[in-house]
């Protein structure tokens, strides 16, 4: 009876009301023999001793914050969150509401989500986002589906590039398992290709290309002339992009992308062990009817005020059925808001300044670690804020003796990319002072 | 000119105001990329701190929540969200902990995710579960996914037909829809169950599987439930449960125990995870003993036994014919399964299974005060939540103006229009955390309602009038499709 808000008397009342002698006698429908199983599951715990519990489980864990120096990456990034961001997201107005289908007492839901999609096209330099996917991996997969839609199947190639986050190649390769589609360019061991080598796998049966930004080693790339040489073909080109490198370099819109999307993590959402996320999906207007999730426009209700609305339901799940663009429904609401408030309170000059410091300590750390006997930047490349470190050996064995010393070393790229087993992808953001990062170096200059 | 009440973000913004500010930076000066590669301008607002609070604030008092008032939205079940939940997820060894941390640094999180695999495991009866789909669709997905890889193994490649009952959610097609697979309707019969004639007929060795809301989108608890599992097992097909109705059914039976191979949760739903405006959910998938092979990697398990002394270290494992990874990293775990395994730490058997008699108890309440006003096409006893039309004889009243006319006496209105097999259709579902005062109050107003539709029902075709925005133009948002906003002209960029 944890949260059940009914005395015994009042529940005898309902009983008699609905004409059963018993809450039992509900539950005839169910076939006798299955009905009523025993749970064999651990007796209720009270509030303070669930708190307790928990807590327990909690502090069982070693946390970036309380007990290891992290320059962990690889597609989830610790950085500050102002404190006004839970706050607004404590609300339990936001968080305990539903899907805003009724939009005359939703219309703080909406204009969120419409401010949402207006901050990312802003950020993306594209013309249109939807209101979130569940992650940047999913939110890739659906720009395969839109490119799959745009040509109605006709074109089934992808070019992908091996430097797109290899869980993300995963995760299409799962989405996209019965739809027959020919996949070229992704190959582990060719990891080094340019994106202008890339073109040449590019033809006319190619239905999208895609790319990360910067790319999962760290690099940045003007995709401009494969971007260009994609629309030659007729082709369409996904960019997966890190939104805090937006806020410092050229918006892949600017490029001429197709399809921008990525993992918004970085934008006031904690690691939180990988989720629940933020997958943002932006796109051009001549491609709204092909894009999944929702969607929220401006209109005006009938007093005249301006108001929001979910619009484009038609491609959906929910009207459309089997011949919807997308299966999605649920996507990450809450966290589009935390988003938002992310980006209005810390505002231009301060995103510029967190795109600053991930930048200069991201140098200095790549500097400074390059110094040491036997390390080095197996780029020569621009990086943001990650970058690969090539080791005097396994990356394994570096993490290992980092671990022991209290830091939660970088990215094993081995795990991924069979001839990288020396090399180590490092993270820096500006959680990181310049005394970790200096007690980084120490510890590997001693490493034996 | 429409009348603003609230501005936009970006209309509130003001070039060089300030929010929070970073530090200076602690490290020599390196020099930015090449000014190609950079971005010329960043057209983001700038706002104090103060200004954003009070933005949000106010956009906050424009919703309706579950916090404020009763949300009947039928298949949504709206429940209250415990706030011990909102503190536990938050904890700092949750909160900052990395996904690709080594597993010996994270072995709360691995422990709980695994107990959290066992009581799923447990509460549904089937033999394998994975955490790891985002919401009920991406469970779906997952599901359908698994249906597919099955089949496939097995060489059985002319399978390609998936039964699917005219009440089902849009999701259900539309998952299919993604595989490419072509979807049967299966009707409904006239007591709200699967019809059995057309079950059979349809029952082929081209069917995949059906897939099966149960208790079905009427709230109706499916009378031949053995039989419907029967048929479609008989032809080789797999039967899929879609979980969205679970909170019917805690310690009530278990879909394993009734022949599902496969069905997805909806912890948003079930296990009281707030909704949050439209997400995150969270939908991990339970399996029976065939399908557990091919399951999402990785899972959690327990890569060397403990013993009395030391517990066991628990790891990652993969599936032998796993469909692979469904998303980037281990599922939504802090939001989603850290605040669902303490709801149902603080349940227990006992507590999950009086969720669900009454939340049965709360529908068929409402149901038998409503009765005599409303025309409910299946009428009998229902499970968590029932179906009545929004209509009446000779009036020109529909479900959405009853829908509209609610929120003028504080109410959220029931889901409507939904399921598709009920004219005008009202799905009300109250969920267990509503009182009897509350329950009454609201049919109170849906009779007064009723009333009101014959006697002066301008009322409802002008509904709402209370609150603070009134119906909307759809139509112009759809033709004029103003999908964001900009910087107010005049703003310096760089």
């Amino acid at each position: 009876m944890t949260y059940i808000p009914i005395s015994p008397a009042e529940r005898d009342a309902m009983l008699k009301t609905v004409g059963v002698k018993s809450l039992d006698d509900l539950f005839e429908a169910i076939p006798a023999k299955h009905r009523f199983p025993d749970l064999n599951l651990p007796p209720a715990l009270t509030e303070m001793e669930a708190g307790a519990h928990l807590g327990d489980m909690a502090s069982s864990n070693e946390n970036v914050r309380e007990h290891l120096i992290s320059f962990l990456g690889a597609g989830a990034y610790h950085h500050y969150i102002p404190s006004v961001v839970d706050h607004i997201l404590r609300r339990g107005e936001f968080y305990t509401a539903y899907t805003p289908y009724q939009p005359e007492i939703s219309q703080g839901t909406l204009q969120a989500i419409f401010e949402y999609q207006s901050l990312m096209t802003n950020l993306t330099g594209m013309e249109v986002s939807n209101a979130s996917h569940y992650d940047g991996a999913t939110a890739t997969a659906e720009a395969v589906n839109l490119a799959y839609a745009q040509f109605r199947g006709k074109r089934k190639k992808i070019v992908m590039s091996p430097t797109v986050h290899p869980q993300y190649r995963e995760v299409i390769r799962t989405y996209t398992q019965a739809m027959g589609l020919e996949e070229v360019g992704d190959d582990a061991s060719n990891h080094e290709v340019t994106p202008e080598a890339m073109i040449s796998l590019i033809d006319e049966s190619t239905m999208l290309v895609v790319v990360q930004y910067p790319d999962f080693f760290g690099r940045i790339f003007d995709y401009k002339k494969l971007i260009d040489a994609a629309h030659e073909k007729g082709a369409l080109v996904c960019v997966v992009a890190n939104p805090t490198a937006l806020l410092m370099l050229k918006s892949p819109g600017e490029m001429g992308a197709d399809i921008v999307v990525g993992e918004a993590q970085p934008f006031g959402i904690p690691l939180w062990y990988g989720g629940p996320y933020l997958g943002f999906f932006t796109t051009k207007k001549s491609y709204v009817h092909k894009m999944a999730g929702r969607l929220v426009g401006e209109t005006v209700d009938a007093r005249g005020n301006r108001s929001y609305v979910l619009t484009l339901t038609a491609r959906e799940q929910h009207i459309k059925r089997e011949r919807a663009t997308s299966n999605i429904c649920t996507n990450q609401g809450l966290l589009a808001l935390g988003c938002s408030v992310y980006m209005s309170v810390l505002g231009k000059q301060g995103l510029q300044e967190v795109a600053n410091l991930c930048y200069q300590k991201a140098h200095y750390a790549a500097a400074e670690l390059s110094k040491i006997d036997g390390f080095g930047l197996c780029h020569v490349e621009p990086f943001f804020h990650e970058f690969v470190l090539c080791c005097p050996k396994p990356a394994s064995e570096v993490n290992q003796y980092l671990l022991d010393n209290g830091i939660l070393g970088g990215y094993d790229l081995g795990k991924d990319y069979p001839d990288m087993q020396n090399h180590l992808l490092v993270a820096v953001t500006e959680m990181n002072s310049k005394d970790e990062i200096d007690s980084l170096v120490e510890i590997l200059k001693e490493m034996k | 000119m429409a009348t603003v009440i609230e501005p936009t973000i970006f209309e509130l913004s003001s070039p060089g105001r300030r929010g929070v500010k970073m530090p200076a930076s602690d490290v020599p000066t390196t020099a930015l990329p090449p000014k190609e590669l950079l971005r010329s301008e960043l057209p983001l607002p700038e706002l104090a701190e103060v200004d954003v609070v009070r933005h949000y604030m106010k956009l906050s008092s424009f919703n309706y929540s579950v916090d404020s008032g009763f949300y009947p939205l039928g298949s949504c079940t709206m429940k209250y969200n415990p706030k011990i939940n909102e503190d536990t997820c938050r904890y700092p060894g949750f909160l900052f902990t990395h996904p690709l941390q080594p597993i010996e640094t994270v072995q709360g999180n691995l422990a709980l995710m695994y107990e959290m695999q066992e009581w799923l495991m447990e509460i549904s009866g089937f033999a394998g579960v994975t955490l790891q789909p985002a919401a009920g669709a991406h469970g779906e997905f997952t599901g359908v996914l698994m249906m597919a890889a099955y089949h496939k193994l097995r060489g059985d490649t002319k399978r390609t037909k998936m039964l699917i009952p005219d009440a089902a959610h849009g999701t259900n097609p539309a998952s299919v829809g993604m595989l490419g697979m072509s979807v049967v309707t299966i009707p409904s019969d006239s007591r709200g169950n699967v019809d059995l004639k057309a079950l059979e007929a349809a029952c082929d060795d081209t069917v995949v599987g059906m897939m099966l809301t149960n208790p079905n989108t009427l709230g109706m608890f499916d009378e031949n439930i053995e039989k419907v599992v029967n048929m479609v097992k008989d032809c080789g097909g797999l039967m899929y449960g879609d979980g969205a109705n679970l909170n019917a059914l805690l310690g009530i039976v278990r879909p394993g125990d009734l022949g599902f191979d496969v069905m997805h949760f909806n912890l948003h739903k079930t296990f009281a995870v707030p909704h949050g405006g439209g997400g995150p959910g969270s939908g991990p998938v339970g399996v029976s003993q065939r399908l557990v092979d091919f399951l999402p990697s990785p899972l959690v398990g327990i890569v060397e036994e403990g013993d009395e002394e030391t517990a066991p270290l628990y790891g990652f494992v993969t599936p032998k014919n796993s469909i692979g990874r469904m998303k980037a990293f281990h599922g939504h775990f802090g939001g989603g399964l850290v605040r669902s395994y303490t709801y149902i730490a603080m349940h227990g058997p006992d507590g999950l299974k009086d969720i669900s008699q009454y939340a049965v108890l709360n529908a068929n309440y409402l149901q038998a005060r409503l009765r005599d006003t409303y025309k409910i096409p299946y009428d009998r006893i229902c499970m968590h939540e029932f179906v009545m039309e929004g209509r009446f004889e000779g009036s020109d009243i529909r479900a959405l103006d009853i829908s509209k006319r609610l929120m003028d006496y504080n109410f959220h209105p029931p889901t409507n229009y939904f399921p598709l097999i009920v004219h005008e259709a009202l799905m009300i579902e109250p969920t267990e955390t509503e009182n009897k005062d509350t329950l009454d109050r609201f049919a109170d107003a849906l009779i007064k309602i009723a009333e009101e539709a014959k006697t002066q029902p301008d009322l409802l075709h002008n509904a709402p009038s209370t609150t603070k925005f009134g119906r909307m133009d759809e139509v112009k948002a759809a033709r004029e499709l103003v999908l964001c906003c900009w910087l107010p002209e005049g703003y310096d960029l760089s």
